[in-house]
């Protein structure tokens, strides 16, 4: 059951950007960029939890939930320190993300040699 | 043909050598890839979560880099990109697209060397999605603490 709905939902937020990228002709970099922006505003109202409590990775794969993890990490902080917490907090979910990324991104551009 | 070069009709003119989009089959392929993608990010977190102490609210963190590892290594052997021809938004969406862009932006510029080629543009593409996600991060974090601040 948690597979369908993975499926269902990330397929689906899949075939909106689809949906921007061939009926509005937009750039993928600004869809992703959109998306991510969305993210968080879904995580400033507090949507983007029910979503992943629903849907598990169909919600956490998705590159909107980089926007939430941002805005979740920020608002963590934020309980503690106020608004400097704000700046502490904003990689703090993130950084596993953004650390494979880069460490990954670099082993591989090192090792593989470029194709086509 | 005189019309085509024709410099405020342009748009309009151009649009008959358009190559014809199939909405339908784009959208479905999208769909079906993108959610394959979040069913195998959905069975790596069901792994970490039976085998590693890791409960389901945590456990998305291991489960982005297992699949930011998995994304980079598959640019590295050049099938991403095929995935990508194909399904269009449904591989870039997940954030193996995020690991894609920034794998493929440093093989790119390889030639130019390991300081100058990789590491410079690394965020050649990628950079942009971290820019709006902290931007509009702080904006919204701002707005929410001072609302929360004023109801009490």
């Amino acid at each position: 059951m948690d597979f369908l709905w993975a499926f269902l939902v990330g397929g689906l937020i899949c075939l909106i950007g689809q949906i921007l990228l061939d009926v509005f002709k937009l750039t993928p970099a600004h869809i992703v960029c959109s998306f991510v922006v969305i993210g968080a505003l879904l995580d400033a109202f507090g949507i983007y939890d029910n979503l992943i409590e629903f849907a598990g990775a169909g919600a956490t794969v998705p590159i909107t939930s980089f926007g939430h993890s941002l805005l979740h990490g920020a608002m963590e902080e934020a309980k503690q320190h106020g608004y400097i917490g704000l700046a502490m907090g904003i990689f703090k979910l993130t950084s596993s993300g953004i650390t494979s990324a880069i460490l990954f991104g670099f082993l591989v551009a090192l090792i593989f040699k470029p194709k086509g | 043909m005189t019309r085509l070069n024709d410099v405020k009709n342009y748009k309009k003119n151009i649009k008959s050598y358009h190559p014809k989009i199939n909405y339908f089959v784009n959208g479905l392929k999208a769909f079906v890839i993108g959610g394959l993608i979040c069913d195998l990010g959905e069975a790596v977190q069901k792994f970490y979560v039976t085998f590693f102490d890791f409960n389901e609210k945590t456990a998305g963190d291991p489960t982005v880099a297992t699949m930011i590892l998995i994304a980079s290594l598959l640019t590295g052997f050049g099938v991403y990109d095929k995935i990508g021809q194909f399904a269009g938004a449904g591989s870039l969406i997940p954030v193996t697209g995020f690991a894609n862009s920034i794998t493929s932006a440093a093989l790119e510029h390889k030639s130019e060397g390991i300081v100058l080629g990789i590491a410079t543009n690394l965020f050649k593409l990628a950079g942009s999605v971290i820019v709006f996600g902290v931007v509009s991060a702080a904006i919204f974090g701002l707005i929410r603490l001072t609302v929360n601040n004023l109801l009490g």
